[in-house]
């Protein structure tokens, strides 16, 4: 090869043509997906735990996608319906994910709607689920001796903390766990003439 | 008209039209080695191998060589020689970042309790440092400083304007350190590979332009006619990576899922077309020029490479095989995907063509040896990537394990082995200083080698039972995090070898630049002592 302006107008030629099919394409047809009918908006509360969802990593171990029954047995598993495009109509960015180190997340909110499970569990997951390789989250966390007015204290399993000590949920815990159980694409995903 | 239909005559027409691109650029079909492939040795080189890394005896000067043309190599080595060794000098620096980081994460994997108390060390973050020490620290600062090397020497010049990539490398550093930072903290775009938030990104983009305009400039003081097959690549990559950073990073232009199929163009393309292309190109240079020989087939690497910039650019989708995306576009990237083997093949038998009957240099020469192994795992990772995007094996693998033994295979196995060889390469020519303990070349060579062979089998049995498992609906979620367990810590075991080859890389280097002038190399070739002396 001689001329550096084809090889250069070549290359950009190939990845223009993959910008299209990838990027393009999608955004002209998917990017503005109306809401799926049922969905609701999230609240402040649970946009603030979508950033702790963010920040601490969730997404590296936790898919927010079921699959078809026929590709794989996610509804027996109870994760859900598959997911559509409208689905994530109020997800920026959407947290699909990539890995099932631990179970898919997108109906958690339908599968388990107690806030003193998910406080509880994400204190210490093993008090919960034995074997469990989900990290704890202390720093979300106070133990102290006794708490504050208003304040939520997280009911443990006996021997999670020591005696006499209470366990205290701080805010980033409660704002994570109002996103956990806002999580519940449980309506129909599309009405019938679609 | 159907998607399906629609899809295919696209993909035919495209097709077609790449064939007759490649056609109208080939050499004549009957000449195996032509002026092409042997631009990067002097005038009576061939037949002569270039090797700084290994025993002095085996780089002898041949007498017939153009004194001229050796000096001119000499004079773009030193052009090169201070930007090169920053550039490499963060390599390091990053690498045991991000072995520290990834070898955190993986041990996280398996004694969860393990240093909990801290926000940035938990598994989340600290997986995430890892990932972006290697993507934009580790990967770019050894495969653009090996570019920076290359590129003169290939064009037979000197550079031009090394110093805007100098103030370039140091935004792009002053760039990871700041993007690291945020996201131990907890500041974080939430997409894979592109985390580093917004604001950070556009330090990265000016440092980029900044590094790639010298390598613009020197093009334009060419003194070959020919391009060399690196030049392909590594000109290509300089170009395909600033268009994917800013399409994905522009703020506030991507929405609802189509942010998902952006990401994974990104995230695979990064690969494909950035990292891939740099350590393609540094092989293409090495191999012949430690060997001796010019590539043997001039064709084959014309299709090689315009079928990876063809079909690598669209392979993205598969990672979203059964997500909710449009299912023309994921099967596009399955095709693409499965294409890819094309490329794959040509590059594989090039090499194998060129290596025939010189496989005895592998004893004396720690490049080949690092180089072959990466290329071998190319080969390898490609053709383990092609029928991962199959729908039928993608099922099983998919949110598995596997695909991160797949991903290391590639990123580490390929990229990083190729990048150590030009190192050990590049580091006597930059400093004019052999290697003080050929041993620790090596030592680093084996715990590196054993080490992902440790870290890759492990992964892939255990994902693969993984996925087995959670298809197996009568099997608990459970059982398939918990058979993973001896894998997850074998992984631990390799990739505490691969990081202790780092920490021997890293003390060798010190050692090289500390040790006092009896190590000073006595240069083969004379006139490049002189030109050496001159910097």
């Amino acid at each position: 090869m001689h001329s550096e302006t084809r090889l250069i107008l070549g290359g950009l030629t190939t990845l223009a043509v993959a910008t299209a099919a990838l990027v393009v394409l999608p955004y002209i047809t998917i990017a503005d997906s109306a809401p799926a009918p049922g969905l609701e908006p999230y609240t402040p509360t649970e946009l603030r735990g979508r950033e702790q969802y963010i920040q601490h990593g969730c997404v590296y171990c936790h898919s927010q996608q079921p699959r078809a029954r026929a590709f794989a047995p996610d509804a027996k598993r109870g994760w859900g319906r598959a997911t559509v495009a409208g689905d994530y109509a109020y997800d920026d960015p959407p947290l699909l994910g990539t890995m099932r180190t631990g179970p898919d997340l997108m109906n958690i909110g339908a599968r388990q709607p107690s806030d003193q499970w998910h406080l509880g569990h994400l204190f210490q997951p093993r008090a919960y689920v034995p074997g469990s390789i989900m990290p704890a989250y202390p720093f979300l966390f106070d133990v102290r001796d006794r708490a504050d007015e208003g304040e939520t204290i997280v009911a443990l399993p006996p021997g999670t903390v020591p005696d006499g000590k209470v366990v205290v949920a701080r805010p980033a815990a409660l704002d994570l766990v109002a996103y956990l159980k806002s999580l519940d694409r449980s309506y129909p995903a599309l009405a019938a003439d679609q | 008209m159907s998607p399906l239909a629609i899809l295919m005559s696209a993909f035919i027409l495209s097709i077609v039209g790449l064939g007759f691109f490649i056609w109208s650029q080939r050499a004549h079909l009957t000449d195996p080695s032509t002026e092409g492939s042997e631009v990067i040795f002097a005038a009576g080189e061939i037949g002569t191998p270039e090797e700084p890394a290994g025993p002095s005896s085996t780089t002898r000067s041949a007498a017939d060589v153009d004194d001229a043309e050796l000096l001119a190599r000499a004079r773009a080595d030193a052009s090169t020689a201070p930007l090169v060794f920053f550039f490499y000098c963060c390599a390091l620096v990053w690498l045991l970042v991000a072995s520290a980081a990834g070898l955190t994460a993986s041990i996280k994997l398996h004694a969860p309790d393990w240093l909990t108390a801290e926000a940035w060390l938990s598994f989340g973050r600290i997986r995430t440092v890892h990932l972006n020490a290697v993507a934009y620290g580790w990967a770019p600062m050894a495969g653009l400083g090996t570019a920076l090397f290359v590129i003169p020497r290939l064009l037979k010049t000197e550079l031009v304007g090394g110093r805007y990539a100098l103030l370039g490398a140091a935004l792009w550093n002053a760039a990871l350190v700041a993007g690291l930072g945020s996201l131990a903290y907890g500041v974080s775009d939430g997409l894979e590979w592109l985390e580093i938030p917004w604001q950070i990104d556009l330090l990265f983009v000016a440092g980029g332009a900044l590094i790639g305009l010298p390598l613009i400039l020197t093009l334009r003081r060419r003194q070959v006619a020919h391009l060399y097959v690196s030049v392909w690549y590594m000109g290509c990559a300089l170009f395909w990576f600033p268009v994917l950073f800013l399409v994905a990073n522009f703020p506030d232009l991507h929405h609802g899922v189509e942010q998902a199929t952006m990401n994974w163009w990104f995230g695979h393309n990064v690969l494909g077309l950035f990292y891939t292309p740099l350590a393609l190109a540094s092989i293409y240079y090495f191999l012949p020029k430690v060997i001796g020989r010019p590539i043997q087939s001039y064709n084959l690497s014309l299709l090689g490479f315009w079928g990876l910039a063809f079909f690598y650019g669209q392979v993205g989708g598969h990672h979203l095989i059964g997500g909710p995306v449009p299912g023309w576009m994921v099967t596009l990237s399955i095709v693409q995907s499965m294409m890819m083997i094309l490329p794959v093949a040509a590059f594989t038998a090039n090499q194998h063509l060129t290596l025939k009957g010189n496989l005895g240099a592998l004893r004396h020469s720690p490049t080949l040896r690092f180089m072959c192994l990466g290329g071998l795992m190319y080969t390898a990772s490609s053709v383990q990537g092609s029928f991962e995007a199959l729908r039928s094996m993608n099922a099983i693998t998919h949110f598995t394990h596997y695909t991160v033994a797949h991903a290391h295979l590639g990123l580490y196995g390929f990229v990083s082995l190729v990048f150590f060889g030009a190192m050990y390469f590049v580091i006597p020519r930059i400093t004019g200083r052999d290697w003080p303990w050929p041993r620790m070349i090596s030592a680093h060579f084996w715990l590196a080698s054993i080490g992902i062979a440790i870290y890759f089998v492990s992964l892939t049995i255990g994902g693969w039972l993984q996925g087995r498992a959670m298809l197996d609906e009568s099997r608990g979620f459970m059982e398939s995090v918990l058979l993973t367990l001896p894998y997850l810590k074998a992984r631990s075991v390799g990739g505490a070898m691969m990081a202790l080859g780092h920490v021997i890389f890293a003390a060798h280097f010190i050692r090289l630049l500390t040790a006092r002038g009896a190590s000073r190399r006595a240069q083969p070739a004379s006139p490049f002592a002189t030109a050496a002396e001159g910097i």
